[in-house]
């Protein structure tokens, strides 16, 4: 230990600390200035950035003894006197807050540049802006918001960019600010590894690194002799049932018999510090007995196949998803044109920029027993005490997380209890159950809190990943531009565990042709186990992979028929009245065919071409359209229960709570339940408070996935606030609580026909791309979008979505791909990773459709998922008018992009990463 | 998992940092901004260290001077510095350009050009750019100091002649471009995957009228170590600054190496197509910065 002395925030700090210490532990441990953030401590995502004499650093590896004698800056040094930042406001007002993780480290990076600009007396352009900003990644505003924000910020007039939207009422359709954005601008906010419990320990996991192997021992007695060490558990230690899953229960909580992928767990450890916890991993001994990987969807299905679960009937069929309308032989017979090709997507990464934590307590915990102080009244936190198993975890499913844990505890469900922690970033990698139970078991094990925080590689190597797909699509139409049949066949990589295969591909199944009225319909979709990483929810949730197909057939059919590809779409569009391919007949709130007009309409505005020449550099636009249901729909029982309670406030007047277990992920929900709330409530928004996700107190939401939670929760709130205000309008100035458990109107399973899902939301975007003629590099220069959403209940959530799920689906269409290698990830750290940067988001224009649905929530539907889901062909399909080449894997490739444009190529099958061409496969078929 | 190091030092002087290091025996190692070490570290990738020696703390090499004919940039002098330097914008164009795209900003404001030339990596794209303008480099250790062209220090992919648990790259310097002379640099990359560029390349020209009288042209990744492209260079020299001259110096560069293709980074080919589409821009931007008429 030694002594560091620096000037932090401005005041003088003097401690003792180990010199191999870093900056950002420094300050989160031992200062707990926990505002600034850890998401990779690699130096690549930059959310750790605080100013080290007025310069951006990233603090996760910078020597804390670099620091010596000098003033730092964080988040937390900001407010001055009780008044925000420029910055601070100015990320407020234009929604530049979503899920807040890594808000800190672009206010302190872009409080560096504003100090440098104002002392070289000059002012901050949005290049400037680009260029300070280039390695502080976002995942969730697509920056648009964050870049005008800083403009605002330097003194210079920009307004929040709002689309157009209705009227509102009193409060339902006002931009606002999500509720909770003031603490993350202040670096108060509170994720799971912001907590310190009194007494807590910190645990890793024994992974497997292998893909697929039978254990023949594990040895633990080293890890267990190792000071500081608490607890080992292995699959002998677990009191309960040893598997979880959020459709199946298929997925060891420890391994006992065989591993299944590289990231499965096979012992868990709890230390003193997360070092002893590290150490005492290298100590345990796990004997293999390997076995050959399936590591490919199609090859899984082969009768001589590895079977990853051998006690499957169906071996490595997960499920073979069927669609089915019409007679799909008298379709291609009427058919003047055909296109039939076969496309691959890749296995892609959320990267939210926090990676798992997960706390566990201990049932019986009081703080005070470990030097801490217990407050009697507080229900929640470091203070409280814990009557039951508790884990606090930033989770997508609260509820299941608590009934997964119980059953692995061997206890009833009611004996656990969940608390929803602020969630850093989730688009669907947060519905599986990473490390909730594994800090549940050490916590009773140790009877001391535990946290299991993952590093940024681990994550990359454990949670589930959108699913890697082959697509093969042969669309027909009449010569007047009419579909007349589309046939599909996909193959999708579920990996080790089933996770959401089922659901997820069931979705890329439905939506396979696309919003379109087709006659004949057949899609044949195989859900397969293979040795590779399980795949599981990703916002678009399947349907971003099979429209990835449908709009490039629709875009070369529309050329081979010689017809405007925005025409061609027209005529085939849904509309109300049209009939889909599961058999649900549109009766309302279909707004396709006006967001195309609202895009067209920009997109050819002034002198429009398809595409032009500005020199070494080819620009071209691209236009495609999609669809995403509402609601988890298939007949599934969807229902969300909130509750409200209201009282007079001295100062306030009439306040309120809206309580409900659904998840917020800086998707702005808070936002969406309060205005929903206060509506119907007569009183302003500010008024309501919400509090998420904590399964004591709040009932059941269900999962956030789906774009369900505005539909099903803003409908339950609304409900409950309903009765609420019934109930003072008999009883005024008393205090009145009210319960609604809000039920989706019934659904219909797969092949049933009827109503499949409660409804539909819609989207039309166009991509104007820069292809670099010399190297094959693209650029996406502008997104002009449209999104029929119901009724935009907050604008400026509602754009924040919108922008950032675009930016998302570019990165999809040019950035992104997990790679792995025999079963192995070859992506093991974020450098190798990459989502879109600040220089990658182009400027968006959107516009809103507000084609209300009469049973949404003020007219509103689901909407977190569409921005990112048609974006990517969309793009290919701009290259294509611009080069000529068609793009069937993605992401694009500019090597082999380069190559066949050189060559004169018409397409290219390889996507960066992908080993070997797009395989051939055949229609239908029975494995 | 133990430290990574006991001991940080930010010694004042180099008899101090000479003096940790000799105390140490070679178990210390020196650093400047500690981009690479620091990350490869923090992930446990590292043997454990005794201490690290941070050369940035080192009075009077933490700026960039000029002294007689050359610029001379101390071990303590960050990319940031040296991006936003009049003298280098001026005077040595390319290593502006250089600097000024490696890593992301933050790491700019911590990452030094000692540094970035002592790891030797094949691409380091500052290195890339002091080579073509014929850098060269200042090293002490406990036998005293000795200045030698940056180009001849690089052993293999990572290995460098200086023995950072034994000596320490001081200082860096280059002789200003003159009025007739120009440099230039560009670098590949693609946007998925590995942060490392598909190809660097770096050039300076001397021109008397439209005839290049000097050059130097380096280029990075085409082998174990950041190439000097002597015979690439050669060629030009006495010839008119023409496209043709320039595809010529490129055909003479292809000549003389052996492109790779390096798994999710580029093909070989794809590399070769760069160096005869970039390596003439650079060149022609080289001969215009230089004043040539063409």
């Amino acid at each position: 230990m030694s002594r560091l002395q620096m000037i932090v925030n401005g005041t003088p700090v003097d401690i003792e600390v180990d010199e191999s210490r870093y900056l950002s532990d420094v300050l989160r441990d031992d200062l707990r200035l926990t505002g600034t953030k850890i998401g990779c401590a690699e130096a690549e995502c930059g959310i750790c950035t605080v100013l080290v004499e007025g310069t951006p650093v990233v603090s996760c590896v910078y020597p804390a003894f670099k620091a010596q004698g000098r003033h730092v800056e964080t988040i937390e040094g900001l407010e001055q006197d009780g008044r925000l930042h420029a910055l601070q406001q100015a990320f407020l007002d234009h929604g530049a807050v979503q899920c807040g993780i890594c808000t800190p480290g672009l206010i302190m990076t872009a409080k560096g540049l504003l100090d440098r600009k104002t002392a070289a007396n000059e002012a901050v352009n949005e290049a400037d802006i680009r260029a300070a900003l280039k390695d502080s990644y976002c995942r969730c505003t697509g920056y648009q918001s964050v870049i005008n924000a800083i403009l605002q910020a330097s003194g210079q007039d920009v307004p929040p960019y709002l689309p157009e939207t209705r009227a509102p009422e009193t409060e339902v359709g006002k931009p606002r600010p999500n509720p909770n954005a003031l603490a993350k601008i202040r670096g108060t906010a509170r994720f799971t590894d912001d907590y310190h419990f009194p007494g807590m320990l910190f645990a890793r996991t024994k992974r497997a690194h292998c893909p697929h192997a039978r254990i023949v021992a594990i040895d633990v007695a080293a890890a267990r002799e190792l000071d500081g060490v608490r607890a080992v558990l292995t699959h002998e230690d677990v009191p309960g049932r040893n598997a979880h899953g959020v459709v199946s229960i298929d997925w060891p909580v420890l391994c006992g018999r065989k591993v299944r992928y590289a990231g499965d767990a096979v012992a868990i450890v709890a230390a003193d510090t997360a070092e002893i916890a590290a150490t005492a991993l290298d100590l345990i001994a796990v004997e293999y007995e390997e076995i050959p990987a399936v590591t490919d969807p199609i090859a899984a299905l082969q009768p001589d196949a590895p079977q990853v679960h051998e006690e499957r009937p169906d071996g490595n069929l997960l499920k073979h998803i069927k669609v089915g309308k019409g007679d799909i032989e008298a379709g291609f017979a009427a058919a003047d044109v055909v296109v039939d090709l076969t496309y691959r997507t890749p296995t892609t990464e959320h990267l939210f920029l926090e990676p798992e934590c997960s706390i566990g307590i201990p049932a019986g915990y009081n703080p005070s027993r470990f030097g801490g102080v217990c407050d009697a009244l507080a229900s929640r936190g470091e203070t409280a005490q814990h009557d039951k198993t508790t884990i606090y975890v930033g989770s997508q499913i609260p509820y299941a997380d608590r009934d997964q844990a119980a059953a692995t505890l061997g206890v009833k469900p009611d004996d656990v209890r969940v608390v929803a922690t602020l969630m850093g970033g989730g688009f669907g990698g947060k519905e599986d159950i990473t490390g909730q139970i594994h800090a549940a078991l050490l916590a009773e094990a140790t009877q001391q809190p535990v946290k299991m925080l993952y590093s940024r590689q681990e994550s990359l190597l454990v949670h589930p990943k959108r699913h890697a797909t082959i697509i093969r699509m042969r669309t027909g139409a009449t010569s007047d531009g009419k579909l007349t049949a589309v046939e599909a066949t996909l193959y999708g990589d579920g990996g080790a565990y089933a996770s959401l295969s089922e659901k997820v591909l069931t979705r890329a199944t439905t939506h396979a042709s696309g919003p379109y009225d087709v006659p004949n319909v057949r899609v044949d979709c195989f859900a397969t186990y293979t040795n590779n990483v399980p795949a599981g929810a990703f916002r678009g949730f399947g349907v971003t992979q099979s429209c990835f197909a449908a709009e490039s057939n629709m875009d070369i059919l529309a050329g081979k028929l010689g017809l405007d590809p925005v025409e061609f779409r027209r005529r085939n569009a849904l509309d109300v009245g049209s009939t889909t391919v599961t058999g649900q007949v549109m009766r309302e709130s279909v707004g396709l065919l006006e967001c195309i007009d609202k895009v067209d309409t920009d997109m050819r505005h002034g002198d429009f071409r398809w595409t032009w020449d500005e020199g070494h550099k080819r620009l071209a636009w691209g236009l495609a359209v999609g669809y995403k249901n509402t609601g988890l729909g298939g007949g599934a029982p969807d229902k969300a229960t909130a509750e409200v309670e209201a009282w007079q406030d001295p100062d306030k007047g009439l306040v309120a709570e809206v309580r409900i277990s659904s998840a917020e992920m800086g998707q702005g929900l808070p936002g969406v339940l309060s205005a929903c709330a206060a509506e119907e409530l007569g009183v302003p928004a500010d008024n309501v408070t919400v509090l998420l996700g904590d399964t004591d107190v709040c009932p059941d939401g269900g999962p956030t996935t789906a774009s369900r939670q505005t539909f099903v929760s803003g409908n339950a709130a609304r409900h409950a606030a309903r009765d609420v205000a019934r109930k003072l309008a008999d009883a005024p100035g008393t205090r009145v609580v009210a319960r609604h458990e809000y039920w989706a109107p019934a659904t219909q399973p797969l092949g049933t026909g009827g109503d499949m899902h409660v409804a539909f939301s819609f989207v039309a975007q166009a991509a104007l791309c820069e292809i670099d003629m010399r190297t094959g590099e693209v650029q996406v220069r502008r997104i002009v979008a449209a999104h029929d959403v119901g009724r935009a209940i907050n604008p400026l959530t509602l754009e924040g979505q919108i922008e950032g799920g675009i930016v998302m689906c570019i990165g999809y269409a040019l950035t992104e791909h997990y790679i792995q290698e025999d079963g192995k990830p070859w992506t093991n750290v974020m450098a190798r990773y990459k989502t879109p940067s600040i220089t990658h988001a182009p400027p968006i224009t959107s516009h809103i459709v507000e084609h209300e649905l009469s049973t949404g929530p003020f007219g509103a539907k689901g909407m977190g998922e569409l921005p990112s889901i048609v974006t990517a062909p969309a793009i290919t399909n701009a290259i294509y008018n611009a080069t000529g080449v068609r793009v069937r894997s993605l992401p694009v490739d500019q090597d082999t992009l380069l190559h066949a444009i050189n060559a004169g190529a018409t397409e290219v099958e390889l996507g960066w990463g992908d080993r070997e061409s797009i395989p051939t496969i055949e229609f239908g078929g029975e494995h | 998992m133990t430290s990574n190091w006991q001991n940080y030092y930010t010694p004042g002087t180099v008899a101090a940092a000479l003096d940790i290091l000799q105390r140490h025996e070679g178990r210390a190692r020196v650093i400047g901004g500690g981009t690479d070490l620091l990350v490869e570290s923090r992930r446990g990738l590292r043997r454990p260290l005794e201490a690290i020696v941070d050369a940035t703390r080192i009075e009077g090499l933490d700026s960039i001077s000029a002294e007689d004919d050359y610029l001379v940039i101390g071990c303590g002098v960050t990319h940031t510095t040296i991006v936003n330097d009049p003298q280098i914008l001026r005077y040595g164009q390319c290593l502006a350009q250089s600097c000024g795209v490696i890593g992301g900003p933050q790491v700019r404001n911590t990452g030094t050009l000692a540094g970035n030339v002592a790891h030797a990596l094949p691409a380091g794209d500052g290195t890339i750019g002091l080579l073509a303008l014929g850098g060269e480099v200042e090293v002490a250790s406990a036998a005293g100091t000795r200045w030698m062209p940056a180009k001849d220090t690089f052993e293999g992919p990572g290995r460098s002649i200086i023995d950072r648990h034994r000596e320490i790259l001081t200082r860096l310097r280059f002789k200003r471009t003159a009025a007739n002379e120009g440099s230039a640099f560009h670098r590949v990359m693609r946007p998925q995957g590995l942060c490392l560029p598909i190809i660097s390349m770096a050039t300076r020209l001397k021109m008397d009228g439209d005839i290049i009288t000097a050059a130097g042209i380096s280029m990075g990744p085409v082998g174990p170590v950041p190439w000097f492209a002597e015979p690439a260079a050669e060629i030009l020299v006495g010839g008119p600054a023409s496209e043709e001259q320039f595809n010529t110096a490129a055909n003479v560069a292809l000549e003389n190496i052996s492109l790779r293709t390096s798994k999710y980074r580029a093909t070989a080919e794809y590399r070769e197509t760069m160096i005869r589409t970039y390596l003439p821009i650079i060149l022609a931007t080289a001969a215009r910065r230089a004043g040539a008429r063409s």
